[in-house]
């Protein structure tokens, strides 16, 4: 689960780490209350949306104090294309107004999960303030990567190490083992899968600010994170896969126009992959998953029926948990509800498939039948665009 | 026998009298596995499916002398399922269980370490045997007792290689599921390694997927060390970078764990890769024969 960079600074402020003072700004209405509680120079006013590179995109200026309520008002409602949005980009419906710092020097840091090393590692840089996997290309001397043990957690050889790279002087350097200390806390307690603070500043008064957060939540943890849980932000997520999810969906929107509903995440992938390898591109990933209901698998027929840009729909499933008649049940039940206009090709084997079959067969529904993944891909990409 | 676990291998089940554990132990007993025992913290004395259910698996050890235990615990109390197993002794432990926290897995990856306990999993289908040993969740129809080895990080993509190797004649020596998470006991590496020095195995299919670097180790380490031929999937040509398909390990971050990058190195370590995974089974049965 992503949180927002307004977020991520709320947190880091109850762990005691320096950021810019700061107002959430939504109209500007609340960009000129922002303007009576922001007391410095200059601010900087930051779009609030979940992608990366708005920088350059236009989602982050810069600006005189006497600006700032223009400067929100004309951020607030475009649509923001960055490096890493699809083609609508997304809408700016909140900006972050801060105080602007005076920079000394600019640092990276960041705590992920390290699965390569199956622990929690610390990521510095003395270029903060830069694309970091740039700099990884670049100058790959310049990015420090230290793993911490976890038996033995954090200790403060590592902070020295972290320290000694980074150059800090020494009037600095205790202000930065404590900062530290409560980043990895924060990391810890709130069980975080990332926390990228690029960039983390010294100002030129010598204290450390996180200028810049981006903070990540592990999805399995949130059961135990309500707080946290509570934070999301549903509107910056695609809206099918909510209204999936909600149906206890695993689902995740793709650009092409083959439906597909597959059980097992492998196999998913494996099916898109097939699709592709046969010339054509999947609509979506869609798993089922093992103790799936009728009810569950009938919402997920209804969400793919509704899509009216979907050329076919491919149904895979190798059922080992899951019942091929379950299955039939489901798209029945969908059907009372919503038209077959497209092709659907179905591939359903393992657990009660005769039943399965026979139930299709027996309500009349115009299946194309495949016995393999190889086939149902074929048909699926052959036919896709026929209507039924 | 091939790897791990064979005719002789006892199994206790952690979480047997909950409706998964209860569901799948009765699977695993009409496969013919010698499943001994359960435990249910609280539920020690009782009776299930005609076995003795246990209040911990210390005791459930030295009632019964079984050497594995299959984990079909809730996520929120699966790791300390895991350790209590790990410290009671288990030789190896099977975690079905999706959705632990990572945190919590690199806690107990750090932990198994002081023990003699290997992990299979979480986040995944089990180990089977076929016609000798199934603890977990596939089925076991399917499978034909044969001389290939199969490592997977997926479930149902498994399946689909398996029945490829039971239509080919082939079979199967050993199929284990790795598990899907970003944090797992037994790597690729660690079941090549055995496969490698089973004399059951003639050959070896590996499915991979998106995400991490675990069949980039794998490759390295088949370069070096394994002789055997190794058919390899990767799942996830077709995903999109960022987003979590499924699995929680299955996720491209930035150019790190694509499938085209697995590819390559696996390629590059002599590895028989395949697009298509429709086409392992008749790919391994082309090589074998050679």
């Amino acid at each position: 689960m992503n949180l927002h960079e307004y977020q991520a600074k709320e947190i880091l402020q109850q762990y005691s780490i320096g950021v810019p003072q700061g107002v959430l700004v939504h109209n500007p209405e609340e960009a000129m209350l922002a303007s009576k509680t922001l007391q410095s120079d200059r601010v900087v006013v930051k779009a609030q949306v979940h992608a990366g590179g708005r920088g350059k995109a236009g989602g982050v200026k810069l600006c005189k104090h006497a600006q700032l309520v223009e400067t929100a008002a004309a951020m607030l409602g475009i649509h923001l294309h960055t490096a890493q949005t699809d083609q609508a980009g997304k809408l700016v419906r909140q900006v972050w107004v801060e105080e602007a710092v005076n920079i000394a020097h600019e640092y990276y840091l960041a705590i992920l999960l390290d699965r390569s090393q199956h622990c929690i590692s610390f990521m510095l840089s003395t270029q903060g303030g830069t694309d970091i996997e740039e700099i990884a290309k670049t100058s790959p001397q310049d990015i420090l990567q230290l793993a911490i043990h976890p038996s033995a957690g954090l200790q403060a050889w590592h902070i020295r190490q972290m320290a000694f790279f980074l150059q800090l002087e020494k009037q600095h350097q205790r202000q930065f083992s404590t900062l530290v200390r409560q980043l990895y806390q924060a990391f810890c307690q709130t069980d975080a899968s990332m926390l990228e603070l690029n960039p983390l500043v010294r100002t030129q008064e010598g204290q450390f600010i996180a200028l810049d957060a981006k903070f990540s939540i592990d999805d399995n943890a949130l059961y135990r994170q309500k707080v946290i849980a509570d934070m999301r932000d549903f509107a910056e997520e695609d809206a099918l896969e909510v209204k999936a999810a909600q149906y206890g969906l695993n689902y995740i929107s793709l650009d092409g126009d083959i439906g597909c509903m597959v059980n097992g995440a492998g196999l998913a992938m494996a099916t898109m992959d097939m699709i592709h390898l046969k010339g054509s591109r999947p609509a979506n990933f869609l798993d089922v998953g093992g103790g799936v209901s009728q009810d569950t698998v009938a919402h997920g027929f209804r969400l793919l029926l509704e899509q009216n840009h979907l050329k076919a729909i491919l149904v895979n499933i190798f059922g080992g948990i899951v019942r091929c008649d379950l299955i039939a049940l489901g798209l029945i039940e969908a059907l009372k509800t919503h038209d077959l206009h497209i092709p659907l090709v179905m591939r359903l084997v393992g657990t009660h498939e005769k039943e399965g079959r026979q139930l299709i067969e027996d309500a009349g529904l115009a299946v194309l039948w495949a016995h393999d993944l190889d086939e149902a891909a074929q048909l699926a990409v052959a036919t896709h665009g026929e209507s039924s | 026998m091939s790897i791990l676990v064979d005719e002789n291998t006892k199994v206790i089940c952690q979480g047997l009298t909950g409706q998964q554990g209860r569901f799948h132990a009765q699977q695993m007993l009409a496969y013919g596995t010698q499943l001994v025992g359960g435990v249910t913290p609280g539920k020690g004395g009782q009776v299930q499916l005609g076995l003795p259910i246990f209040d911990t698996v210390l005791e459930a050890k030295q009632q019964t002398q079984a050497t594995v235990s299959i984990i079909y615990v809730p996520a929120a109390f699966a790791a300390d399922a895991i350790m209590e197993a790990a410290f009671a002794g288990m030789a190896l432990i099977v975690c079905i269980t999706e959705g632990i926290p990572t945190q919590d897995m690199i806690h107990v990856k750090a932990v198994l370490a002081h023990t003699q306990a290997r992990l299979i999993g979480p986040n995944c289908p089990g180990i089977i045997t076929p016609t000798a040993c199934k603890i977990g969740i596939m089925p076991g129809h399917i499978h034909l007792a044969g001389r290939v080895g199969v490592i997977s990080r997926s479930g149902t993509l498994t399946y689909e290689a398996v029945a490829q190797l039971t239509a080919t004649g082939l079979g199967q020596s050993t199929c284990i599921g790795i598990g899907g998470d970003a944090i797992i006991g037994m790597d690729f590496v660690d079941c090549l390694a055995l496969f490698e020095a089973d004399e059951k195995t003639d050959g070896i299919i590996m499915i991979g997927e998106i995400g991490g670097d675990a069949e980039e180790k794998a490759a390295s380490f088949i370069q070096a060390h394994v002789s055997k031929p190794v058919v390899a999937f990767i799942a996830g040509s077709s995903a999109p970078e960022g987003k979590r398909m499924g699995h929680a390990g299955a996720i491209i971050s930035g150019t790190a764990g694509t499938a085209a990058s697995k590819f390559k190195a696996l390629q590059q370590a002599g590895v028989h890769i395949e697009y298509n995974p429709t086409l392992l089974g008749q790919r391994m049965l082309t090589i074998l024969a050679e």
